[in-house]
């Protein structure tokens, strides 16, 4: 047997023992899909600078992801709408995505009706432990947000112990659909974390992405977004690595229509021997005149050893378009440093205030009040405890 | 005994000497202007002083209250006492003008035994002294000289020396791009911190700033050294005749002379 089919088989006998479930025609097109792209290596391109090697050897027992709460027409939509069909996995270019739906347990639909304004973000909480030898979990997300609908969801990922957590969030927003979606990545230090967000947005729906990834040995975030026309995406990031992690940021714009405007920003903190990888892939259509697309990459390097790959991926085929980009790497600044110091701060502390600052911007675009407070503790926490 | 003591400094930046032999002593309470044309060496000696990294100290020697100022990092200089008003005021976006602060004075206080202050208090301690600047206190939550105007950069440096106390404060070209409404507003600042214990070191190419902020002595360096010093008459010759009165020109010019 060769180590590729080994892999694959490692996950078959989990595939065939589950016990049977009306999602049994995608899982099949699932695994099938899977089977037929196995994991990927280093040689493809989009998995060039991350080795999932680790994830492919390793023995994981699936558990099910939390079943959550589903609204009365969800089974409608499980059994009707076009995600749930086992017909599009046979396209489906992430292996990823098709191992998850091989293990589809009990997906979390949620629904904001039509014109509804939620006060209150919705969050779903993901908690793994890690015992009794490795296990992996596939949490499935669809939200499907009414037009002129508003809300906020926060999806947080946390764990203890060695696991691999492999989610899959759709999201559809309709027509002038107000959505603000937060991914709080806080995984065990041992833990691998996968995670494809695709987003379909409507007509002049208004859309924010927020990503942070803190923890993980091992993390790949795929996110996916398709802009109508007239659609606002913007998309905020924030990595920060240290030790041995590796975080894997590839997003991916589709200006699909005229007049879309997306503002991406990530910014990564690479310490220790940490590496990071940043994919910003936007891609304007012919169809998408009058786009107007900023995409900004910045990273902090703490370390000599820690290293950043960093690429923008530009598909413009429209003509009347204004597309920008930038990346930057950068060690702190030594003017800042001087300053900071010349005023009484220690070293130490220059250093950890001026890190903390290099992140606030993408905090203080969280729109959750409670959400920003508790992550502005968790950053502050951790720039004081390698002072 | 004098409260900075600097002897025969040498400074360079890379393979070049800026500072070639500065003597210079200041007591307590005094009141020191240092001039010269761009290029001299003045701006080097402030950052020298306050430590920065950026110049090597080659020989010279710099005594400060009793101890080896060019042993001490730059942020225990800052605790003992001294104070840079940059030239070029740092902006350091994300952090905000108050936490700055009240960081910086609790490490001085901290330094000095004193009990560091909760930001109620500290509050009340800035209150004054940022009317005293004409400042808005809404500056506080601004991020520390960020989206500033030039004026309000170099009022925030001497508001920032107003609640710190320091013992020696050495001002780098603080009058530079300043309105004359601003540079008097900076000169009140000031002139209010003048007192018996504190000395100054003001450095400025110009002497419109010496009308506001009166020296008892005036330096005036030239290719990094103290070419002439006296009272504050001497600023007001070399307002009439300039620096090319005493045979002195800008580095550059010098060089193209030559």
């Amino acid at each position: 047997m060769t180590a590729a089919t080994e892999q694959i088989g490692s996950w078959l006998e989990q595939f065939t023992n589950q016990e049977k479930s009306r999602f049994q025609n995608l899982r099949e097109a699932g695994f099938k899909r899977f089977a037929e792209l196995g994991f990927p290596t280093t040689h493809d391109e989009d998995w060039r600078f991350t080795n999932v090697a680790p994830i492919a050897r390793t023995q994981f027992r699936v558990v099910p992801a939390a079943a959550g709460f589903r609204f009365a027409g969800a089974d409608s939509v499980v059994a009707n709408g076009p995600q749930f069909d086992p017909a599009r996995l046979a396209k489906e270019p992430n292996p990823f995505v098709a191992l998850n739906a091989a293990f589809t347990g009990q997906p979390i639909v949620l629904r904001v009706p039509k014109g509804a304004i939620l006060d209150e973000p919705i969050e779903i909480m993901h908690a793994a432990v890690g015992a009794d030898g490795p296990v992996a979990v596939h949490p499935r997300i669809l939200i499907l947000v009414g037009a002129n609908s508003q809300c906020a969801i926060i999806e947080r990922y946390a764990g203890t112990g060695l696991y691999l957590t492999n989610a899959v969030t759709e999201i559809v927003a309709d027509e002038g659909a107000i959505v603000e979606h937060y991914r709080i990545q806080q995984e065990s230090a041992e833990a691998y974390h996968v995670s494809t967000v695709r987003a379909t947005l409507g007509r002049s729906a208004v859309f924010g992405s927020h990503s942070i990834s803190l923890g993980g040995a091992l993390v790949r975030n795929d996110a996916t977004v398709v802009l109508s026309e007239g659609t606002e995406a913007t998309l905020n990031g924030l990595y920060i690595a240290n030790g041995t992690q590796h975080i894997d940021n590839h997003t991916t714009i589709d200006h699909a229509k005229p007049h879309g405007t997306s503002h991406e920003m990530y910014k990564g903190i690479l310490d220790g021997k940490a590496t990071a990888v940043f994919n910003g892939r936007i891609l304007v259509r012919k169809d998408a005149q009058k786009t107007d697309s900023k995409q900004t990459n910045k990273n902090l390097v703490l370390s000599d050893e820690a290293v950043i790959n960093t690429k923008p991926e530009l598909q413009i085929l429209a003509d009347d378009v204004r597309c920008t980009h930038g990346a930057t790497i950068g060690q702190l600044d030594t003017e800042s440093m001087f300053y900071l110091q010349s005023r009484g701060i220690g070293r130490a502390d220059a250093r950890n205030l001026l890190t903390y600052a290099f992140a606030q911007d993408i905090i203080d675009r969280i729109k959750v009040q409670s959400l920003r407070d508790s992550l502005e503790r968790v950053l502050f926490e951790k720039f004081h405890e390698h002072a | 005994m004098a409260l900075l003591e600097i002897r025969d400094l040498h400074a360079t930046v890379g393979d070049r000497e800026i500072l070639k032999g500065i003597d210079l002593t200041v007591n307590a309470g005094e009141v020191h202007a240092i001039m010269g044309p761009n290029g001299s060496g003045k701006s080097t000696l402030a950052q020298v002083l306050a430590g920065r990294d950026l110049y090597h100290v080659t020989s010279g020697s710099v005594v400060y209250d009793g101890k080896d100022l060019l042993e001490l990092d730059p942020e225990e200089r800052a605790r003992e006492g001294l104070f840079l008003a940059f030239q070029y005021p740092v902006e350091i976006p994300g952090v905000s003008n108050l936490y700055f602060l009240k960081a910086a004075l609790n490490n001085v206080r901290k330094h000095q035994g004193l009990e560091e202050l909760d930001a109620m208090d500290f509050l009340n301690v800035v209150r004054e002294k940022m009317k005293l600047m004409e400042m808005d206190q809404a500056l506080l939550n601004r991020p520390v000289n960020t989206g500033f105007s030039g004026g309000e950069k170099k009022r925030n440096e001497i508001f920032q020396m107003a609640v710190l106390e320091p013992r020696l404060a050495i001002l780098d070209e603080t009058d530079s791009g300043l309105d004359i409404d601003a540079l008097k507003l900076v000169a009140k600042g000031v002139n209010a911190l003048r007192s018996p214990e504190r000395s100054m070191i003001v450095v400025t190419h110009y002497q419109r700033l010496l009308n506001y902020i009166v020296p008892d002595y005036v330096h005036v360096l030239s290719d990094g050294r103290i070419v002439k010093s006296g009272g504050k008459e001497l600023a007001l010759q070399l307002e009439e005749s300039g620096y090319a009165g005493l045979g002195i020109f800008d580095e550059e010019e010098a060089v193209g002379k030559a």
